[in-house]
Protein backbone atom coordinates (compact mmCIF):
# COMPACT_ATOMS: atom_id res chain seq x y z
CA UNK A 1 0.00 0.00 0.00
CA UNK A 2 1.46 3.49 -1.19
CA UNK A 3 2.06 5.76 2.09
CA UNK A 4 -1.61 7.50 1.88
CA UNK A 5 -3.22 4.29 1.75
CA UNK A 6 -4.90 4.38 -1.77
CA UNK A 7 -6.21 7.93 -1.13
CA UNK A 8 -5.89 10.85 -3.64
CA UNK A 9 -5.14 14.39 -2.01
CA UNK A 10 -5.52 17.32 -3.34
CA UNK A 11 -2.54 19.75 -3.14
CA UNK A 12 -2.53 23.57 -3.62
CA UNK A 13 0.18 25.18 -5.30
CA UNK A 14 1.39 28.22 -4.20
CA UNK A 15 2.43 29.48 -0.76
CA UNK A 16 1.20 26.49 0.89
CA UNK A 17 3.32 24.24 -1.65
CA UNK A 18 6.28 23.78 -0.06
CA UNK A 19 5.31 23.05 3.48
CA UNK A 20 2.62 20.42 2.01
CA UNK A 21 5.12 18.93 0.16
CA UNK A 22 7.47 18.82 3.16
CA UNK A 23 3.97 17.39 5.06
CA UNK A 24 3.65 14.50 2.57
CA UNK A 25 7.73 13.67 2.75
CA UNK A 26 7.09 13.25 6.34
CA UNK A 27 4.14 10.76 5.72
CA UNK A 28 6.75 8.65 3.13
CA UNK A 29 5.37 9.93 -0.10
CA UNK A 30 8.17 10.06 -2.44
CA UNK A 31 8.03 13.92 -3.50
CA UNK A 32 10.63 13.79 -5.50
CA UNK A 33 8.73 14.54 -9.09
CA UNK A 34 6.16 16.90 -6.98
CA UNK A 35 9.17 19.15 -6.43
CA UNK A 36 11.37 18.86 -9.53
CA UNK A 37 8.19 19.17 -11.92
CA UNK A 38 6.29 22.09 -11.26
CA UNK A 39 4.06 21.73 -14.39
CA UNK A 40 2.77 18.56 -14.41
CA UNK A 41 -0.67 18.47 -12.43
CA UNK A 42 -1.42 14.83 -11.42
CA UNK A 43 0.85 12.22 -10.04
CA UNK A 44 -1.04 9.30 -10.10
CA UNK A 45 1.72 7.22 -8.91
CA UNK A 46 1.76 8.67 -5.64
CA UNK A 47 -2.00 9.93 -5.26
CA UNK A 48 -1.69 13.52 -5.46
CA UNK A 49 -3.14 16.29 -8.07
CA UNK A 50 -2.08 19.89 -7.74
CA UNK A 51 -4.17 23.03 -8.33
CA UNK A 52 -4.59 26.21 -6.90
CA UNK A 53 -5.71 26.46 -3.60
CA UNK A 54 -9.38 27.86 -4.16
CA UNK A 55 -10.02 24.95 -6.41
CA UNK A 56 -9.19 22.52 -3.98
CA UNK A 57 -13.04 22.21 -2.25
CA UNK A 58 -14.13 21.90 -6.17
CA UNK A 59 -12.37 18.67 -6.43
CA UNK A 60 -12.58 17.12 -3.05
CA UNK A 61 -16.43 18.31 -2.88
CA UNK A 62 -16.92 15.95 -6.21
CA UNK A 63 -14.54 13.10 -4.71
CA UNK A 64 -11.85 13.47 -7.41
CA UNK A 65 -10.03 13.70 -4.77
CA UNK A 66 -10.61 12.08 -1.53
CA UNK A 67 -8.76 14.16 0.86
CA UNK A 68 -7.07 17.97 0.18
CA UNK A 69 -5.27 20.38 1.97
CA UNK A 70 -6.37 24.22 1.50
CA UNK A 71 -5.75 27.84 3.47
CA UNK A 72 -8.86 28.27 5.96
CA UNK A 73 -9.21 31.63 4.15
CA UNK A 74 -10.33 29.79 0.81
CA UNK A 75 -13.28 27.31 2.65
CA UNK A 76 -14.12 30.24 4.68
CA UNK A 77 -14.76 32.44 1.30
CA UNK A 78 -16.76 29.16 -0.15
CA UNK A 79 -18.59 28.50 2.87
CA UNK A 80 -22.03 29.18 3.22
CA UNK A 81 -22.60 33.03 4.04
CA UNK A 82 -26.07 33.01 5.45
CA UNK A 83 -28.35 29.96 7.01
CA UNK A 84 -30.04 28.06 4.55
CA UNK A 85 -27.46 29.54 1.63
CA UNK A 86 -25.33 26.24 0.22
CA UNK A 87 -21.94 26.08 1.15
CA UNK A 88 -19.21 23.60 0.05
CA UNK A 89 -19.85 20.14 0.76
CA UNK A 90 -16.57 19.20 2.39
CA UNK A 91 -15.32 18.39 5.66
CA UNK A 92 -12.96 19.91 7.55
CA UNK A 93 -10.76 17.35 9.48
CA UNK A 94 -7.85 19.01 10.86
CA UNK A 95 -5.79 22.28 11.46
CA UNK A 96 -2.37 21.34 9.95
CA UNK A 97 -0.45 25.00 11.60
CA UNK A 98 1.37 25.98 8.84
CA UNK A 99 0.57 28.64 6.20
CA UNK A 100 -0.11 31.28 9.05
CA UNK A 101 -1.98 34.03 8.42
CA UNK A 102 -4.30 36.69 9.19
CA UNK A 103 -7.02 38.34 7.04
CA UNK A 104 -6.77 41.88 8.02
CA UNK A 105 -8.55 45.11 7.04
CA UNK A 106 -5.73 48.04 6.14
CA UNK A 107 -6.29 51.49 4.98
CA UNK A 108 -3.63 53.97 4.15
CA UNK A 109 -1.90 55.18 7.14
CA UNK A 110 -2.41 58.33 8.88
CA UNK A 111 -6.25 59.33 9.70
CA UNK A 112 -8.57 55.91 9.17
CA UNK A 113 -10.15 57.12 5.58
CA UNK A 114 -12.34 54.74 5.52
CA UNK A 115 -13.72 55.97 9.20
CA UNK A 116 -14.37 59.38 7.29
CA UNK A 117 -15.86 57.69 4.70
CA UNK A 118 -18.21 55.99 6.73
CA UNK A 119 -19.35 58.86 8.81
CA UNK A 120 -19.81 61.25 5.91
CA UNK A 121 -21.31 59.40 3.08
CA UNK A 122 -22.44 56.60 4.88
CA UNK A 123 -20.69 53.72 2.84
CA UNK A 124 -16.92 52.62 2.81
CA UNK A 125 -15.72 51.60 -0.98
CA UNK A 126 -13.11 48.66 0.37
CA UNK A 127 -11.17 46.47 -2.26
CA UNK A 128 -10.86 42.63 -1.56
CA UNK A 129 -10.14 39.31 -3.75
CA UNK A 130 -12.65 37.76 -0.82
CA UNK A 131 -16.00 39.58 -1.43
CA UNK A 132 -18.08 36.87 0.81
CA UNK A 133 -15.40 37.23 3.52
CA UNK A 134 -15.77 40.90 3.53
CA UNK A 135 -19.25 41.13 3.18
CA UNK A 136 -20.05 39.13 5.97
CA UNK A 137 -17.53 40.52 8.13
CA UNK A 138 -18.81 44.10 7.50
CA UNK A 139 -22.70 42.95 8.01
CA UNK A 140 -20.94 41.51 11.47
CA UNK A 141 -19.67 44.46 11.95
CA UNK A 142 -22.73 47.02 11.31
CA UNK A 143 -21.11 49.02 8.84
CA UNK A 144 -22.17 49.59 5.03
CA UNK A 145 -19.34 48.76 2.38
CA UNK A 146 -19.45 48.83 -1.32
CA UNK A 147 -17.44 45.71 -2.01
CA UNK A 148 -14.99 46.00 -4.79
CA UNK A 149 -13.73 42.76 -6.26
CA UNK A 150 -9.76 42.76 -7.55
CA UNK A 151 -8.11 39.57 -8.99
CA UNK A 152 -4.90 40.95 -8.49
CA UNK A 153 -2.60 43.32 -6.07
CA UNK A 154 -5.11 44.63 -3.67
CA UNK A 155 -2.58 47.24 -2.48
CA UNK A 156 -3.00 49.59 -5.67
CA UNK A 157 -6.75 50.27 -5.19
CA UNK A 158 -6.15 52.20 -2.02
CA UNK A 159 -3.35 54.23 -3.45
CA UNK A 160 -5.31 55.01 -6.28
CA UNK A 161 -8.08 56.24 -4.31
CA UNK A 162 -10.76 53.64 -5.91
CA UNK A 163 -11.02 52.31 -2.43
CA UNK A 164 -10.54 53.79 1.54
CA UNK A 165 -10.29 50.09 2.54
CA UNK A 166 -8.82 46.94 1.95
CA UNK A 167 -9.39 43.45 2.92
CA UNK A 168 -6.33 40.87 2.94
CA UNK A 169 -4.24 37.92 3.95
CA UNK A 170 -0.78 38.83 5.39
CA UNK A 171 1.20 36.74 6.53
CA UNK A 172 4.28 39.48 7.64
CA UNK A 173 2.30 42.49 6.94
CA UNK A 174 5.51 43.71 4.74
CA UNK A 175 3.36 44.11 1.40
CA UNK A 176 1.04 46.35 3.32
CA UNK A 177 4.13 48.08 4.68
CA UNK A 178 5.88 48.96 1.46
CA UNK A 179 2.96 50.27 0.29
CA UNK A 180 2.18 52.46 3.10
CA UNK A 181 -0.54 50.99 4.17
CA UNK A 182 -1.25 50.08 7.90
CA UNK A 183 -3.56 47.22 9.42
CA UNK A 184 -6.89 48.59 11.04
CA UNK A 185 -8.53 45.33 12.08
CA UNK A 186 -7.71 41.50 12.67
CA UNK A 187 -10.64 39.48 10.93
CA UNK A 188 -9.52 36.42 11.63
CA UNK A 189 -6.41 33.83 11.59
CA UNK A 190 -6.04 31.34 8.67
CA UNK A 191 -3.91 27.99 8.53
CA UNK A 192 -3.55 25.52 6.29
CA UNK A 193 -6.84 22.56 7.05
CA UNK A 194 -7.01 19.02 6.23
CA UNK A 195 -10.49 18.32 4.48
CA UNK A 196 -12.49 15.53 3.01
CA UNK A 197 -15.34 14.01 0.56
CA UNK A 198 -18.24 13.20 3.02
CA UNK A 199 -18.73 9.72 0.69
CA UNK A 200 -14.86 8.78 1.07
CA UNK A 201 -14.65 9.77 4.94
CA UNK A 202 -17.09 6.90 5.17
CA UNK A 203 -16.45 4.13 2.42
CA UNK A 204 -12.81 5.10 3.06
CA UNK A 205 -12.94 5.59 6.81
CA UNK A 206 -9.67 3.38 7.87
CA UNK A 207 -7.28 4.77 5.52
CA UNK A 208 -8.58 8.75 6.32
CA UNK A 209 -8.48 8.13 10.04
CA UNK A 210 -5.19 6.53 9.73
CA UNK A 211 -3.61 9.74 7.84
CA UNK A 212 -5.25 12.13 10.53
CA UNK A 213 -3.50 10.26 13.47
CA UNK A 214 -0.19 10.35 11.31
CA UNK A 215 -0.81 14.17 10.97
CA UNK A 216 -1.92 14.64 14.57
CA UNK A 217 1.12 12.52 15.62
CA UNK A 218 3.63 14.70 13.73
CA UNK B 1 -32.88 31.35 -30.82
CA UNK B 2 -31.68 31.23 -27.04
CA UNK B 3 -34.48 30.10 -25.00
CA UNK B 4 -33.39 30.05 -21.73
CA UNK B 5 -34.47 27.36 -18.97
CA UNK B 6 -33.98 28.33 -15.45
CA UNK B 7 -30.28 27.33 -13.56
CA UNK B 8 -31.06 24.73 -12.10
CA UNK B 9 -33.39 22.46 -14.26
CA UNK B 10 -33.18 20.47 -17.64
CA UNK B 11 -35.19 19.05 -20.30
CA UNK B 12 -34.80 15.07 -20.06
CA UNK B 13 -34.64 13.78 -23.58
CA UNK B 14 -35.87 10.14 -24.72
CA UNK B 15 -32.46 8.06 -24.38
CA UNK B 16 -32.26 9.01 -21.08
CA UNK B 17 -36.32 8.75 -20.32
CA UNK B 18 -35.85 5.03 -21.34
CA UNK B 19 -33.34 4.69 -18.62
CA UNK B 20 -34.86 6.53 -16.18
CA UNK B 21 -37.87 4.40 -16.46
CA UNK B 22 -35.98 1.05 -15.89
CA UNK B 23 -34.66 2.55 -12.85
CA UNK B 24 -38.22 3.67 -11.73
CA UNK B 25 -40.30 0.91 -12.96
CA UNK B 26 -37.62 -1.31 -10.60
CA UNK B 27 -37.86 0.95 -7.55
CA UNK B 28 -42.23 0.75 -8.06
CA UNK B 29 -41.96 -2.78 -8.11
CA UNK B 30 -40.59 -2.94 -4.75
CA UNK B 31 -42.19 -0.22 -3.35
CA UNK B 32 -45.52 -2.73 -4.16
CA UNK B 33 -43.82 -5.67 -3.04
CA UNK B 34 -43.60 -4.17 0.22
CA UNK B 35 -47.35 -2.75 0.56
CA UNK B 36 -46.29 0.95 -0.17
CA UNK B 37 -49.13 2.56 -1.71
CA UNK B 38 -48.22 5.44 -4.68
CA UNK B 39 -49.50 8.77 -3.93
CA UNK B 40 -49.15 12.17 -5.75
CA UNK B 41 -50.15 15.33 -4.34
CA UNK B 42 -49.35 19.17 -5.35
CA UNK B 43 -46.61 20.47 -6.15
CA UNK B 44 -47.47 24.05 -4.52
CA UNK B 45 -48.60 23.92 -1.11
CA UNK B 46 -49.47 26.66 1.03
CA UNK B 47 -46.15 28.16 2.83
CA UNK B 48 -48.38 28.47 5.83
CA UNK B 49 -48.95 24.59 6.32
CA UNK B 50 -44.86 23.68 4.77
CA UNK B 51 -43.65 25.92 7.78
CA UNK B 52 -45.75 23.42 10.56
CA UNK B 53 -42.97 21.05 10.00
CA UNK B 54 -41.05 23.67 11.87
CA UNK B 55 -37.70 25.22 10.76
CA UNK B 56 -34.71 23.29 10.31
CA UNK B 57 -32.56 23.56 13.27
CA UNK B 58 -29.39 23.74 11.65
CA UNK B 59 -27.65 26.57 8.85
CA UNK B 60 -25.03 24.72 6.85
CA UNK B 61 -26.55 21.53 6.30
CA UNK B 62 -30.78 22.56 5.67
CA UNK B 63 -30.76 24.36 3.09
CA UNK B 64 -32.00 21.28 1.33
CA UNK B 65 -34.86 20.99 3.26
CA UNK B 66 -36.67 24.43 3.64
CA UNK B 67 -39.13 25.72 0.37
CA UNK B 68 -36.87 27.74 -1.93
CA UNK B 69 -39.37 28.61 -4.69
CA UNK B 70 -42.51 31.01 -3.50
CA UNK B 71 -45.51 32.69 -5.35
CA UNK B 72 -48.88 34.06 -5.00
CA UNK B 73 -52.42 33.21 -5.71
CA UNK B 74 -55.11 34.91 -6.87
CA UNK B 75 -56.34 35.57 -3.39
CA UNK B 76 -52.74 36.99 -2.35
CA UNK B 77 -51.74 33.76 -0.37
CA UNK B 78 -48.08 32.63 -0.34
CA UNK B 79 -47.77 29.01 -1.79
CA UNK B 80 -44.53 27.42 -2.09
CA UNK B 81 -42.90 24.70 -4.45
CA UNK B 82 -42.66 21.40 -2.37
CA UNK B 83 -39.03 20.81 -1.08
CA UNK B 84 -39.63 17.23 -0.14
CA UNK B 85 -42.14 14.91 0.00
CA UNK B 86 -42.42 14.02 3.52
CA UNK B 87 -44.57 16.54 4.79
CA UNK B 88 -46.58 17.22 2.07
CA UNK B 89 -47.68 13.24 3.28
CA UNK B 90 -47.73 14.45 6.95
CA UNK B 91 -50.20 16.43 5.89
CA UNK B 92 -52.17 14.05 3.92
CA UNK B 93 -51.60 11.43 6.70
CA UNK B 94 -53.04 13.80 9.28
CA UNK B 95 -55.92 15.06 6.79
CA UNK B 96 -56.93 12.53 4.78
CA UNK B 97 -56.31 9.42 7.38
CA UNK B 98 -57.25 10.97 10.50
CA UNK B 99 -58.69 7.83 12.20
CA UNK B 100 -57.15 5.43 10.00
CA UNK B 101 -55.12 2.11 12.20
CA UNK B 102 -51.87 2.47 11.27
CA UNK B 103 -49.26 1.80 10.24
CA UNK B 104 -49.40 3.15 7.32
CA UNK B 105 -47.71 2.80 4.17
CA UNK B 106 -46.84 5.21 1.22
CA UNK B 107 -44.29 5.51 -1.39
CA UNK B 108 -44.00 8.41 -4.19
CA UNK B 109 -42.07 9.32 -6.95
CA UNK B 110 -42.64 13.30 -7.29
CA UNK B 111 -40.19 16.06 -8.56
CA UNK B 112 -39.14 18.42 -5.79
CA UNK B 113 -37.85 21.85 -5.35
CA UNK B 114 -34.63 23.25 -3.59
CA UNK B 115 -32.70 26.75 -3.65
CA UNK B 116 -29.36 24.78 -4.09
CA UNK B 117 -26.03 25.32 -5.37
CA UNK B 118 -27.05 23.56 -8.93
CA UNK B 119 -24.06 20.81 -9.94
CA UNK B 120 -24.12 17.57 -11.34
CA UNK B 121 -26.48 15.45 -9.23
CA UNK B 122 -27.90 18.21 -7.59
CA UNK B 123 -30.72 20.18 -10.09
CA UNK B 124 -33.03 22.47 -8.25
CA UNK B 125 -35.51 20.63 -9.81
CA UNK B 126 -34.89 16.88 -8.41
CA UNK B 127 -36.92 13.50 -9.21
CA UNK B 128 -37.30 11.55 -5.75
CA UNK B 129 -38.60 7.86 -5.27
CA UNK B 130 -38.90 7.52 -1.58
CA UNK B 131 -41.79 6.02 1.11
CA UNK B 132 -43.17 7.10 4.11
CA UNK B 133 -43.79 4.45 7.07
CA UNK B 134 -46.47 6.56 9.18
CA UNK B 135 -47.18 4.73 12.93
CA UNK B 136 -44.44 2.29 13.19
CA UNK B 137 -41.72 3.19 15.65
CA UNK B 138 -38.24 2.52 16.43
CA UNK B 139 -36.50 -0.13 16.09
CA UNK B 140 -39.13 -2.16 14.32
CA UNK B 141 -40.27 0.80 11.59
CA UNK B 142 -36.48 1.85 11.27
CA UNK B 143 -35.74 -1.76 9.98
CA UNK B 144 -38.48 -2.20 7.54
CA UNK B 145 -37.07 1.37 6.29
CA UNK B 146 -33.45 0.56 5.65
CA UNK B 147 -34.91 -3.15 4.50
CA UNK B 148 -37.23 -1.15 1.67
CA UNK B 149 -34.07 0.74 1.34
CA UNK B 150 -31.43 -1.72 0.79
CA UNK B 151 -33.93 -3.93 -1.83
CA UNK B 152 -34.72 -1.16 -3.82
CA UNK B 153 -30.83 -0.07 -4.12
CA UNK B 154 -30.56 -4.30 -5.26
CA UNK B 155 -33.47 -4.09 -7.49
CA UNK B 156 -31.92 -1.11 -10.16
CA UNK B 157 -28.62 -3.23 -10.00
CA UNK B 158 -26.48 -0.94 -7.88
CA UNK B 159 -23.57 -3.30 -6.60
CA UNK B 160 -20.71 -1.41 -4.11
CA UNK B 161 -23.58 0.70 -2.05
CA UNK B 162 -23.30 1.30 1.54
CA UNK B 163 -25.91 2.99 4.23
CA UNK B 164 -24.52 5.27 6.63
CA UNK B 165 -26.42 4.93 9.86
CA UNK B 166 -26.42 7.16 12.53
CA UNK B 167 -28.85 8.85 15.18
CA UNK B 168 -29.72 12.52 15.36
CA UNK B 169 -30.40 12.10 19.13
CA UNK B 170 -27.13 10.95 19.22
CA UNK B 171 -24.66 13.66 20.10
CA UNK B 172 -27.49 15.69 22.12
CA UNK B 173 -27.89 13.35 24.19
CA UNK B 174 -24.11 12.81 24.55
CA UNK B 175 -24.07 16.24 25.01
CA UNK B 176 -26.41 16.06 28.11
CA UNK B 177 -25.24 13.36 29.67
CA UNK B 178 -21.63 15.17 30.16
CA UNK B 179 -22.84 18.07 31.31
CA UNK B 180 -22.95 20.53 28.29
CA UNK B 181 -25.17 23.45 29.27
CA UNK B 182 -28.15 23.73 27.18
CA UNK B 183 -27.55 27.03 25.82
CA UNK B 184 -23.94 25.44 24.45
CA UNK B 185 -26.01 22.64 22.60
CA UNK B 186 -27.11 24.36 19.72
CA UNK B 187 -23.69 25.54 18.57
CA UNK B 188 -22.23 22.80 18.86
CA UNK B 189 -24.24 20.40 17.13
CA UNK B 190 -24.22 22.95 14.40
CA UNK B 191 -20.53 22.71 13.76
CA UNK B 192 -20.99 19.00 14.00
CA UNK B 193 -23.60 19.12 11.19
CA UNK B 194 -21.28 21.40 8.76
CA UNK B 195 -18.36 18.17 10.09
CA UNK B 196 -16.16 21.13 10.89
CA UNK B 197 -14.18 19.06 13.38
CA UNK B 198 -11.43 21.97 13.72
CA UNK B 199 -14.15 24.13 14.83
CA UNK B 200 -15.51 21.90 17.24
CA UNK B 201 -12.32 21.10 18.46
CA UNK B 202 -12.07 24.79 19.12
CA UNK B 203 -15.55 25.02 20.22
CA UNK B 204 -15.48 22.54 23.00
CA UNK B 205 -12.28 23.65 24.57
CA UNK B 206 -14.01 26.93 25.55
CA UNK B 207 -16.39 24.83 27.85
CA UNK B 208 -15.96 24.46 31.20
CA UNK B 209 -16.18 20.75 31.53
CA UNK B 210 -14.04 18.05 32.21
CA UNK B 211 -11.48 17.46 29.93
CA UNK B 212 -12.09 13.87 29.29
CA UNK B 213 -15.77 15.03 28.13
CA UNK B 214 -14.20 17.51 25.58
CA UNK B 215 -12.38 14.62 23.70
CA UNK B 216 -15.27 12.10 23.92
CA UNK B 217 -17.24 15.15 22.43
CA UNK B 218 -14.60 15.71 19.37
CA UNK B 219 -13.77 12.19 18.97
CA UNK B 220 -17.00 10.11 19.21
CA UNK B 221 -18.51 12.01 16.43
CA UNK B 222 -15.43 10.75 14.01
CA UNK B 223 -16.22 6.87 15.08
CA UNK B 224 -17.47 5.27 11.82
CA UNK B 225 -17.35 1.65 10.72
CA UNK B 226 -19.00 -1.66 11.08
CA UNK B 227 -20.88 -3.14 14.11
CA UNK B 228 -17.50 -2.69 16.47
CA UNK B 229 -18.44 0.90 16.46
CA UNK B 230 -21.20 0.00 19.01
CA UNK B 231 -19.50 -2.98 20.07
CA UNK B 232 -16.97 -1.17 21.77
CA UNK B 233 -18.67 1.53 22.67
CA UNK B 234 -18.79 2.58 26.66
CA UNK B 235 -20.15 4.25 29.66
CA UNK B 236 -22.33 7.66 28.22
CA UNK B 237 -21.73 6.41 24.74
CA UNK B 238 -22.95 2.83 24.90
CA UNK B 239 -26.34 3.82 26.26
CA UNK B 240 -26.21 7.09 23.46
CA UNK B 241 -26.02 3.91 20.56
CA UNK B 242 -28.82 1.75 22.18
CA UNK B 243 -31.08 2.96 19.33
CA UNK B 244 -28.53 1.90 16.82
CA UNK B 245 -27.92 -1.61 18.74
CA UNK B 246 -31.78 -2.02 18.75
CA UNK B 247 -32.31 -1.61 15.07
CA UNK B 248 -28.86 -3.24 14.00
CA UNK B 249 -30.27 -6.48 15.79
CA UNK B 250 -33.56 -6.51 13.83
CA UNK B 251 -31.64 -6.36 9.88
CA UNK B 252 -31.53 -9.40 8.29
CA UNK B 253 -27.51 -10.23 7.36
CA UNK B 254 -27.71 -8.94 3.99
CA UNK B 255 -29.15 -5.57 5.06
CA UNK B 256 -26.80 -5.37 8.03
CA UNK B 257 -23.80 -6.45 5.82
CA UNK B 258 -24.19 -2.50 3.85
CA UNK B 259 -24.45 -0.67 6.96
CA UNK B 260 -21.44 1.66 7.99
CA UNK B 261 -22.23 3.10 11.53
CA UNK B 262 -21.36 6.72 11.62
CA UNK B 263 -21.84 8.17 14.87
CA UNK B 264 -21.42 11.79 13.31
CA UNK B 265 -24.77 11.63 11.00
CA UNK B 266 -27.00 13.96 12.75
CA UNK B 267 -29.18 14.60 9.67
CA UNK B 268 -29.35 17.83 7.84
CA UNK B 269 -33.24 18.19 7.89
CA UNK B 270 -34.23 19.50 11.53
CA UNK B 271 -37.14 17.05 11.58
CA UNK B 272 -35.16 14.11 12.18
CA UNK B 273 -35.39 13.04 15.73
CA UNK B 274 -33.75 9.29 15.93
CA UNK B 275 -31.94 7.24 13.22
CA UNK B 276 -30.91 8.84 10.24
CA UNK B 277 -29.21 7.44 7.10
CA UNK B 278 -27.88 7.99 4.02
CA UNK B 279 -26.83 5.85 1.16
CA UNK B 280 -22.93 6.19 -0.51
CA UNK B 281 -21.80 4.56 -3.46
CA UNK B 282 -17.93 5.02 -4.23
CA UNK B 283 -19.08 6.29 -7.69
CA UNK B 284 -20.46 9.14 -6.45
CA UNK B 285 -18.75 12.07 -4.56
CA UNK B 286 -22.20 12.75 -2.71
CA UNK B 287 -25.03 10.90 -1.45
CA UNK B 288 -27.62 9.10 -3.16
CA UNK B 289 -30.56 9.72 -0.94
CA UNK B 290 -31.27 9.32 2.57
CA UNK B 291 -33.73 9.37 5.71
CA UNK B 292 -34.78 8.69 9.08
CA UNK B 293 -37.34 8.63 11.77
CA UNK B 294 -39.23 11.92 12.49
CA UNK B 295 -41.26 10.90 15.47
CA UNK B 296 -42.33 14.59 16.35
CA UNK B 297 -43.30 15.73 12.48
CA UNK B 298 -46.79 14.24 12.40
CA UNK B 299 -47.72 15.62 15.80
CA UNK B 300 -47.29 18.90 14.49
CA UNK B 301 -49.76 18.22 12.04
CA UNK B 302 -52.33 17.12 14.60
CA UNK B 303 -51.93 13.25 14.67
CA UNK B 304 -49.12 12.33 16.77
CA UNK B 305 -47.26 8.98 15.31
CA UNK B 306 -43.91 8.13 14.95
CA UNK B 307 -42.62 7.47 11.77
CA UNK B 308 -39.72 6.78 9.57
CA UNK B 309 -39.10 7.56 5.61
CA UNK B 310 -36.46 7.90 2.77
CA UNK B 311 -35.76 9.19 -0.55
CA UNK B 312 -33.57 8.42 -3.54
CA UNK B 313 -32.05 10.76 -6.00
CA UNK B 314 -33.21 9.20 -9.36
CA UNK B 315 -30.88 11.30 -11.12
CA UNK B 316 -28.02 10.78 -8.60
CA UNK B 317 -28.79 7.17 -8.76
CA UNK B 318 -28.79 7.08 -12.82
CA UNK B 319 -25.20 8.48 -12.38
CA UNK B 320 -23.82 6.41 -9.72
CA UNK B 321 -24.99 3.19 -12.20
CA UNK B 322 -23.22 4.88 -15.01
CA UNK B 323 -20.49 4.81 -12.69
CA UNK B 324 -20.54 1.86 -11.82
CA UNK B 325 -21.13 0.19 -15.21
CA UNK B 326 -18.25 2.24 -16.55
CA UNK B 327 -15.84 1.36 -13.76
CA UNK B 328 -15.27 5.05 -13.34
CA UNK B 329 -16.58 7.37 -10.86
CA UNK B 330 -15.94 9.94 -8.48
CA UNK B 331 -13.78 7.71 -6.01
CA UNK B 332 -13.31 4.69 -8.20
CA UNK B 333 -9.88 6.00 -10.13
Amino acid sequence: MSPLNGLTIAVPRGALFAETVELLSGLGVDTAELRSNDRKLLFEEIGVITMRPSDVPTYVEAGSADVGITGKDVLLEQASQHPGEPGREVYELLDLAYGRCTMVLATKSGPDPSAEALRRLGVMRLATKYPRIAARYMEETGRQAEIVEVKGSVELAPLTGMVEAIVDLTATGTTLREHGLVVREEIVLCTARLIANPVAHKLKSAAIDELLERLRAR
Amino acid sequence: MIHPIPSGTRDVLPDETRELRVITDALRGVFERYGYGEVYTPALEYESVLAQAGHPAYGAGSADARPAYRVFDESGAVLALRSDMTVPIARVVATRYANTEPPLRFCYLAHCYRGVRPQRGQPRELLQAGVELIGSPAPKGTAEALTVLCSCLDAVGLQDYRIGLGDASLFGSLMESLGVKPSDREALLSTLAARDFVALDERLSRLSIAVESRELLLEVPQRRGGPEVLSEADGPVSEAVAGLRSVYELLASDVASRVIFDLGLVGSIGYYTGAVFEVYDPALGSPIGGGGRYDELLGRFGRSLPAVGFALGIERLHIALAGEERGTGALLS
